[in-house]
């Protein structure tokens, strides 16, 4: 059944863009798939295993920029970031996830929290590397249409979806989630907790990672305060979860509906848009005072109440 | 089977285990007592690989284990209990068990059926689908065996699994013992309630103040005046 | 070493100790929370932020001295922080969530709120409190008439210290010798023996949290005639206020003083020999090689000797 319903949806995604939406429509549908692909990876790392992090900014921004890099540098087709990024971010996140997975909950979120920061300025810094402030554009669009991007990052977040279901329903699955729960027992039971953890933070990187290196090409241009901000890619990726439901496999792309949406509502609205921080600040607050677990991961408390009300 | 040779560990000044050597022989039930803070769990998180001991070495069938971290320990053949139990909380019973037979499993159905194995041996089969967090004491203090006996361990330790249970809960956690012993596994176990670690352990040894004062068999160890004035005070071994 | 060497190495060092004693009554606020409450407060410096533009009206409106403002600026944020506390954080302590690091994020959302309202109402613009006395400095050469190097000592920057330091003396003798100032230190150590010996737990943690918040709003009206005050200032303050707090020991007080003196030499040190660009991320790779090397700060090491261990 529930095999089913994802089947469904992803056919539903395939065919109704052709139908023909506007350019601005498939924009928007192009960034909800594109947070869902974040959110679903911060969520394995996050919502499975435990490990909160605040700076997937980071894996995000080496994922662009390997693509822009490539382009920058080499003069090669961004595209090519794609499979690059993976290799690049996997190797990164190992070095990330030595320094920073040895500490334990608040102190890792602060740890990669300060990843995020220190690779923004770096990037500011490294001016011949990087092109620092000046960001990199890529001067030839490949497509006018969007469709075609549509295409590829609906086939990013498929891929993605599906293999986070296979690791989740695995013997991987249950030790993150044993981890999560109480690392020190799942040690006790035999569990490579270093290792384990390793392994959600780099498949979580290398998502993100593709995510990033799909929007150095879908965007055309990327600078170090876009691609490694704190506030909107850490902590919206972080929110795209918490609204739509940690650990859960349908959160992460609810949360990136509502997220996206809003994002857009408020910024339409004339005079609502320099607040769209304060907003998000208060939905935030909101969500964690009266739905911690999300849209999803409420469901089953919300339903009881309704159960509850007809009841009586 | 598994040696200790003069363990000590300080933390800060504070000198919570001097100088404990004793061993464990295959498939016999070693009783830890002591009164509370005598050092009995901190002795479980050094032989477990949670402490490493600042002095001395612990060797687990002629191997030293005293370097290594309780997952490579576990692997080898040691599984342990907490004593404040830890479920992990948001899954299933089953889950919980299944979690832990993934270690020797080669694959999803072995997991599975060792699993079903392990509940059916501890009596927990019925409650397989509840999430631990909701289980009654008693239940949980067996989850955390059940958990322990899914690693296929070679030696199992005990961390207070009988307290806080009443009578009949208690029976029937020796049953489970007693099962336990016949399948040759070797148990180290740490209890309070004397009548019950009497009955089952084959030797037994006394802690106080991170020191050991005695060894020997239950009936030894219950005339035993260091042990005696510990318990209950100065007067009444005199 | 040339007396240009000598003169720009000690003018580096006092101007770090300084700002020391200004980064150790940030950190104060900080390490009380965390060590009462075991929450990561990570709208700290928005605190900060918000008492500096209290400072500012009021010095706009009023010519009130932002050293008068401390005393106006204390008991508005310790009732922020007890709002805060009461109505925001202590609910969320209450809900079981699967991701305990709520806390975290709740207070990220504050922050959130907090800096986009004041960017909101005060615009994004610089803006600085000009007093009289902000040139103003003593020299060495004025009291040592042939000193063979030149030292000064900006009159502000000593006040803002002086101001710092007896806060900070006053804040150890509440905390050492009053009775509230006991349970507060009570709850840290362990909340549940706490409750036991009577004391109210819930209170503790509200009037920690407002007590912690007027540290900083303190803090912030010392900063503000010496720097300059914009709504987004309130990250690096935060970071500062981390840095410190893990440096000297999470929850120990003599820790965050510490902390503060040797980050304020430390950033003084680089601002004086790399470059001034580069102090946040200074700030940041300190925070994270003492996460690694030292978890417990300064303070583990002065309980090692203490242990004679």
């Amino acid at each position: 059944m529930k095999k089913l319903i994802s089947t469904f949806i992803l056919a539903l995604l395939i065919v109704v863009p052709l139908l023909g939406f506007s350019s601005y429509l498939m924009h928007i549908l192009i960034f909800v798939i594109m947070w869902a692909v974040i959110g679903m990876a911060w969520n394995l790392l996050g919502g499975y295993c435990g490990q909160v992090s605040f700076g997937h900014a980071a894996f995000f921004g080496i994922g662009a920029y390997t693509a822009g890099i490539l382009y920058q540098k080499l003069g090669m087709s961004a595209w090519w970031g794609l499979p690059l990024s993976i290799i690049v971010v996997t190797f990164a996140s190992l070095i990330i996830g030595f320094i920073c997975l040895r500490l334990r909950g608040p102190y890792f979120a602060l740890a990669t929290l300060a990843v995020g920061v220190i690779l923004r300025v770096t990037a500011e810094n490294l001016v011949g590397f990087t092109q620092g402030d000046l960001g990199i554009m890529i001067r030839e669009r490949t497509w006018v249409e969007k469709i075609w991007y549509y295409y590829i990052i609906l086939l990013i977040a498929a891929v993605t979806f599906y293999t986070i279901r296979k690791v989740i329903e695995s013997k991987l699955g249950y030790y993150f989630v044993a981890i999560r729960e109480d690392q020190d027992a799942a040690e006790s039971l035999g569990i490579n907790t270093t290792l384990y953890k390793t392994v959600a933070l780099c498949l979580s990187a290398a998502f993100t990672g593709i995510a990033g290196a799909f929007y150095m090409n879908y965007m055309g241009y990327i600078d170090p305060n876009v691609v490694f901000a704190l506030h909107d890619i850490s902590i919206v990726a972080i929110m795209v979860v918490m609204v739509g439901g940690v650990a859960t496999f349908w959160g992460p792309v609810i949360g990136a509906i509502i997220m996206v949406l809003l994002a857009e509502v408020i910024r339409s609205i004339p005079h609502l848009g320099a607040a769209h921080m304060t907003l998000f600040g208060v939905l935030l607050i909101v969500i964690i005072i009266f739905l911690p677990n999300g849209i999803a991961g409420g469901l089953p408390r919300i339903g009881k109440r309704l159960r509850m009300k007809r009841v009586t | 089977m598994l040696v200790c040779r003069n363990i000590s560990i300080f933390f800060g000044g504070l000198a919570a285990l001097s100088n404990i050597s004793f061993s464990v022989g295959k498939g016999e039930i070693l009783g830890l007592i002591g009164p509370n803070g005598a050092g009995k769990t901190t002795l479980f998180n050094v032989i477990n690989g949670f402490y490493r001991p600042s002095e001395g070495d612990v060797s687990f069938k002629d191997r030293k284990i005293s370097c290594l971290s309780p997952h490579q320990i576990c692997a080898l053949g040691i599984a342990r209990t907490f004593q404040v139990v830890k479920p992990l909380q948001r899954m299933s019973v089953y889950d919980n068990v299944l979690a832990s037979a993934f270690l020797r499993a080669k694959n999803r159905t072995q997991a599975d059926n060792t699993a079903h194995d392990i509940l059916e041996f501890a009596g927990l089969y019925d409650v397989k689908d509840l999430i631990s967090k909701g289980l009654p004491l008693g239940k949980r203090k067996r989850l955390e065996i059940a958990r322990a006996l899914a690693t296929g361990p070679e030696m199992l330790l005990l961390d207070e699994s009988f307290a806080g249970l009443n009578p009949t809960e208690l029976n029937e956690s020796i049953d489970i013992i007693k099962k336990i012993k016949a399948q040759g596994i070797t148990m180290m176990i740490i209890e309070h309630h004397m009548k019950v670690i009497m009955s089952i352990s084959d030797r037994i040894v006394a802690l106080n103040y991170g020191e050991k004062i005695a060894e020997g068999t239950p009936r030894e160890i219950s005339v035993n005046p260091p042990v005696i004035a510990a318990y209950l005070g100065d007067t009444a071994s005199a | 070493m040339t007396p240009a060497q000598v003169e720009v190495l000690l003018q580096t060092l006092i101007a770090g100790i300084l700002l020391g004693g200004l980064y150790a009554l940030i950190g104060l606020g900080m390490t009380l929370i965390m060590g009462v409450m075991k929450i990561i407060n990570l709208a700290h410096g928005e605190l900060m932020m918000v008492a500096m533009y209290i400072a500012y009206w009021l010095f706009v409106f009023f010519h009130l001295d932002p050293y008068i403002s401390v005393f106006i600026a204390i008991p508005v944020l310790f009732l922020l922080g007890v709002a805060i506390q009461k109505f925001l954080i202590n609910p969320v302590l209450r809900v079981d969530s699967i991701l305990p690091q709520n806390q975290v994020i709740l207070t990220v959302g504050i922050g959130m709120v907090l800096s986009n309202l004041a960017t909101l109402f005060f615009k994004s613009d610089y803006r600085s409190t000009p007093v009289d006395y902000a040139t103003k400095a003593w020299y060495l050469s004025d009291l040592w008439k042939n000193s063979p190097i030149e030292l000064s000592l900006s009159f502000a920057w000593s006040v803002s210290f002086v101001i710092a330091v007896a806060i900070t003396v006053l804040l150890w003798f509440f905390l050492a010798k009053t009775d509230l100032g006991k349970a507060i230190r009570a709850t840290a150590q362990d909340a549940d023996a706490a409750v036991l010996m009577g004391v109210n737990v819930g209170m503790m943690r509200v009037i920690t949290f407002g007590l912690g918040s007027s540290l900083v709003g303190a803090a912030g009206c010392l900063f503000i005639p010496i720097y300059y005050l914009y709504p987004t200032l309130g990250g690096q303050f935060t970071l500062i206020a981390f840095v410190t707090t893990i440096l000297g020991g999470l929850g120990s007080t003599v820790g965050a003083i510490i902390g503060g003196v040797i980050l304020g030499i430390f950033e003084s040190i680089t601002a004086t020999y790399i470059g001034m660009g580069w102090a946040p991320v200074g700030r940041f790779i300190v925070f994270v090689a003492v996460l690694i090397f030292l978890p417990g700060g300064v303070a583990s090491i002065l309980k090692r000797r203490r242990f004679g261990r």
